[in-house]
């Protein structure tokens, strides 16, 4: 997968979680639950999405690089970069 | 086969956490013993109409995009749109007393505003009062120190008849205890009615239940009606099975019950030996439900619901008599802004009930205590609003026996037991409760216990 495909799966995850929100204009290096309202409810839900959709485990000491859209890719991109790009 | 979790209750609680383990790939089963879905929010069909039955209204209304309220964060986390729930908010509720009336809408200045004017010496302490309970954190799951409200309310307010009116929605939508009302939930529940408010879904509970069942099969998760939980099989202290009323025997890894904290550790097998420790609730309500042959406005009803008492006093609590004629809630279902007007005119009226009263009646004596304490509720009410008897096409009531037959709920206790299980655990291992005894109450707070439930214990 390239940057720019773990960046739209990500997006993908969000637009399931928070359907009514614009994700279109999401600013990279601000922090995601400014920009969108996310809360921790939602943070595990985006956990819990990788792990469903890619098998990926993200321990909890870890969920301060999913705060940017930029540290999520810089920190799943090493992680998915085999992979090929599935649902 | 093994499932993840069985769910015991195919209420909103139920559903919810049914949506959010089927949602991240949980093999799930939602067991209901009755044949329709709700629990305690249901519904039922008579001459072909159907009533919600303890819906009145939603709480906790808040507009498309608020997505840090109760509403906003449940929607997200069952992956709803705002407008898949069809909201239609109120025009105007009351809260009516012998000598005062405050009217209330989704605009919680209107409230304080009415305040100010009918108890010009309270404002001050009113607003404090408010204040204290937009910074209290009810949400806490941690036990703490028990607070009662009343001592809370009196050192801000020193008018009686202010502190009554207050607690006469709350205590009515959402307080398990008699007397007074632990103050957490006082604070969930001002911020659901006042702050937040009313709407009701078009459709009504049929439409909200439908939705999220659907959602949750197309999800892949299993639901089985009409067959309930006979026991809950543990070894060693731990859950590994559950045995239906048919004898079939579900093997599982964990069980999430919304049946009541008692009503659960009844069906555990083997026993528990603090069953019989336990609180259960009391509190519970008869109902009377009248289709009227014109909009109830026409009949001088325009308020969308109204809690009321003719005493100076309000007085929440068992009452010694079958029901309570002496205070109640109205609410007219067409006085909600839908988009098309409702095919019937629908008052319903709702009166504190004695579930051990009713449940002693003889058969023949129920039915027409049914009507005798129908028709002293009306006459009642009769004495504080227009007369509407001539224009009833079709009635039925229901008392705290049918809630008790159709939920399973012990004395038909639609608020559950006053003490509250909040961190949902029980005495077997992956075990687990949500719904009415975990702690949040009403639709919204029903189905959050369900999702909290479901995060907490049975997805990380």
């Amino acid at each position: 997968m390239t940057i720019e495909e773990v960046r739209q799966i990500i997006l993908n995850i969000l637009a399931d979680i928070a359907p009514d929100e614009d994700i279109s204009s999401i600013d990279d290096n601000t922090k995601l639950r400014d920009q969108i309202d996310l809360d921790s409810m939602d943070f595990l839900d985006i956990v819990m999405e990788l792990r469903k959709r890619f098998n990926i485990e993200v321990p909890e000491k870890d969920y301060e690089h999913l705060a940017t859209m930029a540290g999520c890719v810089s920190y799943l991109t090493p992680l998915l970069k085999d992979r090929p790009l599935a649902s | 086969m093994r499932y993840d979790t069985i769910v015991i209750g195919a209420g909103l609680s139920g559903l919810a956490a049914g949506i959010r383990l089927a949602m991240f790939d949980k093999k799930v089963c939602i067991v209901e013993k009755h044949v329709e879905l709700g629990g305690l929010n249901s519904f039922y069909v008579r001459k072909n109409r159907t009533f919600d039955v303890g819906l009145h209204a939603m709480t906790n209304f808040t507009a498309k995009g608020v997505r840090s309220s109760p509403l906003g964060k449940l929607l997200k986390q069952l992956r709803f749109s705002h407008d898949d729930f069809r909201l239609c908010q109120q025009e105007m509720s009351e809260i009516r007393f012998p000598e005062k009336a405050l009217r209330f809408t989704n605009d919680f200045e209107f409230l304080r505003q009415e305040v100010a004017e009918q108890f010009p010496n309270q404002i001050d302490g009113f607003n404090k009062l408010v204040e204290k309970i937009l910074s209290f954190d009810e949400l806490n799951l941690d036990d703490s120190v028990p607070l009662l409200s009343r001592p809370v309310l009196e050192s801000f307010i020193n008018d009686p008849v202010l502190i009554d009116m207050l607690f006469c929605p709350l205590m009515y939508y959402g307080n398990a205890r008699e007397g007074d009302m632990d103050f957490y939930q006082f604070v969930i529940m001002f911020k659901s009615i006042f702050v937040e408010g009313f709407s009701k879904p078009q459709g009504g509970m049929h439409y909200i239940l439908n939705l999220m069942a659907e959602k949750f099969k197309d999800l892949g998760g299993e639901l089985k009606m009409g067959n309930g939980i006979n026991t809950i099989n543990a070894k060693q202290g731990t859950v590994y099975s559950v045995t239906l009323e048919n004898e079939d025997e579900l093997e599982t890894e964990t069980v999430l019950s919304s049946m009541g904290y008692v009503e659960t550790l009844n069906r555990c097998n083997p026993e528990v030996a603090e069953v019989g420790v336990c609180e259960t609730g009391q509190v519970s309500f008869m109902e009377s439900l009248f289709v009227v042959d014109r909009e109830p406005r026409d009949l001088g009803y325009d308020k969308s619901i109204v809690f009321f008492s003719t005493q100076p006093r309000f007085d929440y609590k068992v009452p010694g008599d079958l029901i309570d004629i002496s205070s109640g809630v109205l609410c007219c279902s067409n006085n909600f802004k839908c988009p098309e007007p409702l095919e019937d005119g629908l008052i319903r009226l709702t009166n504190l009930a004695s579930f051990g009263k009713w449940d002693r009646l003889p058969r023949k004596d129920y039915i027409s205590a049914k009507k005798e304490w129908r028709a002293r509720a009306l006459e009642a009410l009769f004495t504080f609003f227009p007369d509407f008897s001539e224009n009833v096409v079709f009635l039925d009531s229901f008392t705290p026996k049918t809630i008790k037959k159709y939920t399973g709920h012990i004395n038909g206790a639609v608020y559950g037991s006053p003490k509250k299980i909040k961190n949902g655990k029980t005495p077997v291992n992956n075990l687990f409760i949500c719904g009415t005894d975990q702690g949040f109450l009403g639709i919204i707070g029903a189905t959050l216990s369900g999702i909290s439930m479901a995060n907490l214990h049975l997805l990380k």
